[in-house]
């Protein structure tokens, strides 16, 4: 009712105005009710966002103590300085960056595609007619993604205890299970110790960001492996919302004129519902690639960056250097440091997914 | 239209920031004590457990009676991070807890209110806590109370291996022998904290030090790798163990549950053992001296912290005053276990908790945990490496430390 006594009869009368000048002035008037309405949002998004960003920014760059404002006469710029103490100068900080952008690296190549795979394998099984009580799996899928991660990650330091149900498990099948919150050994460089290899010079010699190469090769350690089942096991649900009414959406004559033409079920999928989804697929891993280079709860929660610095990440690391330290320049500068890498992966992403072919696109655009 | 629209966002940007940054300095600039005047006033804390927070209640409650001033009582569940996002703000709380290595930094930066070294108790503190809140040669904010580190033993352990009173070691020899038949299928002869502030005692007892008398970090000399290769013998024989080996998120909880037989631990554990586990019956013994008999322990402390930038700095002054106290710091010995600060009251409370004595006692020759401006991320690299002591070197771990912390000692008031 109030849309259409609002917008509609603006809207239908500025294409019968002859004059331009008419015309020009509704256009104005448009536009200033439309700057009133979105008013509010913007005030937040700058309040909010813009304003905090600049903060951060003018942070990172200055000498700023946490005493008063950043903008008060006794903070000074101090030009790359944090920077350079994080990316070229040797010492802990460039260390601990170097090591958390190496565990959340093997985070994101881990969960991103796992999480991917499960939700959208959850999401056929569930969007398929003959599955009975469908809702029911729908609900119990998407439950981990509605429950506090503090709750979460409080079970999974239950489940992954020493003497906690995991181990219990394992045992029971014979295998001795690890300390999984205190072992701090890569699953590569275990994997190449129990095939014989030692470490070679070339890779122990040289490194980048205060870690030899050897140490970039060490994959994710033990306790990542838990921080990394628990993402999976929390995000899936939501995703899987994500590519339902994606597989929804495709039409039935489509998948039966496949089956008339001879296409097998894995075909089928392969050719006809992974096209079709690209849009939903595309959303999923921007998400899940922005998200995990973010994460911070499960580690501030479970491990604080332990053990020996095999969980830290970014975020964690931002957090610590800041509040732990008071280093608040060099805390803004790794937060920085951190969008820099999540935009050049976001921008790769889109580049290896870049739409080829004609049908594909337009479907693309339609979506 | 384009014009307009860049220059009403950019008018929109600079009047936000000069808000935010009006807000920031708007905090009533930095005052000298004068008459007390009833504005209240914020004390933040941050507690060990409802003991705590009842007995700094009630003390708060005590002096709105005497004074009129208001007191907010605001238990932090994370002090640090709060602390730091109320300055940050411009609006810190006017009296507050304060670690030894925040202090560092607040004082570093001018935002403390230095009440301490005109009080007229100044001398009555212990020197060793008074030193951990003195920078640049000026006494600044009040010891609140004391702590140190001393040997937990499990009695009933203790005599189902059939040790006796004669047993309880005095060295290191004597632990490594004692811990090895306390170890038993399923319990640990010695459980200790895998984190600087539980271990370094082991170097001072060596002879070594940590932060030495000239102010200057010497972590990786011959003793200090000598003592930690001592703790990784232990740990390799399996008679000293790190709690998460033990399913436990502290020392204390494994002694609780009887995973660990004994224990080196601060006098925190008291008030932990009576509210947690109180069935567990132990004794308190003065920590292990080193091979040549150096004693050593660790002592920790926080400070009764007052904002520079408070509205109300007579009567922040004034609250520290009545919580320091002898009777008050007696009220919080006896609710939750604390040392008082106060040296002048060492034998008033010896007398009254005999089986903590031993804690008082260590103070004479107890080396303050170690605190740095901006100490945070090389402390916590530290931890780091220390929990993987048993398969880490420990010449390389100390070398590491030292290589991070010397930098920042520089800076040390």
């Amino acid at each position: 009712m109030a849309t259409r006594q609002l917008a509609l009869p603006a809207r239908r009368r500025a294409p019968d105005t002859s004059g331009a000048r008419r015309g020009h002035r509704a256009r104005r008037r448009e536009a200033a009710a439309g700057w009133l309405f979105t008013a509010p949002a913007v005030v937040a998004l700058i309040v909010f966002l813009v304003v905090p960003i600049i903060m951060a920014a003018w942070v990172s760059v200055s000498d700023w103590s946490g005493i008063g404002s950043p903008f008060s006469a006794g903070v000074h710029a101090v030009g790359t300085a944090n920077y350079a103490a994080l990316l070229t100068q040797p010492g802990l900080p460039q260390q601990d960056l170097g090591m958390s952008i190496r565990d959340n690296l093997y985070y994101v190549l881990l969960v991103v595609p796992l999480q991917t795979a499960l939700a959208l394998l959850l999401a056929v099984v569930v969007s398929r007619k003959a599955l009975r009580g469908r809702g029911f799996f729908r609900t119990a899928f998407y439950f981990p993604s509605v429950t506090s991660s503090v709750a979460v990650s409080m079970i999974f330091l239950f489940l992954f205890a020493d003497s906690g149900v995991v181990n219990g498990a394992l045992g029971f099948l014979g295998v001795h299970g690890p300390q999984w919150f205190t072992d701090p050994n890569g699953l590569l460089h275990m994997i190449a110790r129990g095939a014989g290899i030692r470490p070679p010079a070339v890779l122990t010699g040289h490194g980048l960001l205060g870690l030899s190469w050897w140490d970039w090769l060490a994959g994710p350690s033990v306790a990542m492996v838990t921080l990394i089942i628990l993402a999976i096991w929390t995000t899936s649900g939501t995703f899987m919302l994500l590519f339902l009414p994606a597989l929804y959406n495709i039409s039935e004559e489509v998948e039966e004129a496949a089956i008339v033409d001879g296409a097998g079920p894995w075909t089928r999928f392969r050719r006809i519902t992974l096209p079709l989804i690209r849009p939903a697929l595309f959303l999923v891993l921007t998400l899940g690639l922005i998200g995990t280079w973010q994460v911070f709860d499960q580690v501030f929660l479970i491990t604080q960056g332990n053990p020996a610095g095999t969980t830290l990440t970014p975020a964690y690391l931002a957090y610590q250097v800041s509040f732990g330290s008071q280093q608040w320049g060099q805390g803004a500068a790794i937060a920085f440091i951190l969008f820099g890498i999540i935009v050049i992966f976001t921008v790769l992403q889109r580049l290896v997914l870049r739409e080829r072919g004609s049908v594909t696109q337009a479907r693309g655009r339609g979506m | 239209m384009k014009h307009t629209r860049a220059f009403l966002a950019a008018a929109a940007v600079i009047g936000v920031l000069a808000a935010a940054s009006a807000c920031g300095s708007s905090a009533p600039a930095a005052s000298s004590a004068g008459q007390p005047s009833k504005t209240p006033i914020t004390l933040m804390f941050g507690s060990s457990g409802p003991a705590e927070t009842k007995a700094v209640n009630a003390a708060a409650a005590a002096f709105t009676r005497q004074s009129g001033i208001k007191v907010n009582v605001v238990a932090a569940s994370n002090l640090t991070q709060q602390l730091a996002q109320g300055f940050a703000a411009g609006h810190p709380p006017d009296v507050f807890y304060l670690d030894p290595g925040s202090f560092q930094n607040y004082a570093k930066d001018n935002a403390l209110y230095p009440y301490a070294q005109t009080l007229p108790n100044a001398k009555d503190f212990y020197p060793a806590l008074r030193a951990a809140f003195t920078y640049k040669g000026k006494f600044i904010c009040d010891p609140k109370d004391a702590s140190t580190l001393a040997l937990y033993i499990n009695t009933a352990d203790w005599q189902q291996a059939g040790l006796t009173s004669a047993d309880v070691p005095t060295n290191w020899s004597q632990l490594a022998a004692v811990a090895k038949k306390l170890t038993t299928h399923g319990r640990v002869g010695l459980v200790l904290d895998q984190s600087h502030s539980e271990l370094d005692e082991f170097l001072y007892q060596n002879g070594g030090t940590v932060v030495g008398g000239n102010g200057q970090v010497d972590l990786d000399s011959t003793q200090n790798v000598a003592a930690l290769s001592f703790l990784k013998t232990m740990l390799k024989a399996g008679t000293l163990k790190f709690p998460p080996a033990l399913s436990s998120g502290w020392s204390g909880q494994a002694f609780g549950e009887n995973k660990a037989a004994m224990d080196i631990v601060g006098n925190w554990m008291v008030g932990a053992l009576q509210s947690d586990y109180p069935t567990i019956r132990y004794q308190v013994a003065t920590i292990p001296a080193g091979p040549t008999g150096t004693a050593a322990t660790l002592s920790f402390t926080n400070c009764w912290g007052v904002a520079r930038s408070s509205g109300n700095v007579a009567g922040a002054v004034d609250f520290v005053k009545f919580l320091t106290t002898p009777q008050q710091q007696m009220a919080f010995s006896k609710a939750f276990g604390v040392i008082p600060s106060l040296a002048t009251l060492q034998n008033q409370w010896q007398s009254t908790f005999p089986e903590l004595a031993v804690h008082t006692k260590e103070l004479t020759y107890a080396h303050p945990d170690i605190a740095l401006p901006n100490d945070a991320q090389a402390l916590s690299a530290f931890d780091s490496a220390l929990a993987q002591l048993a398969t880490g070197n420990p010449a390389t771990i100390l070398k590491n430390a030292q290589t991070n912390l010397a930098p920042l000692a520089s800076q040390a008031g």
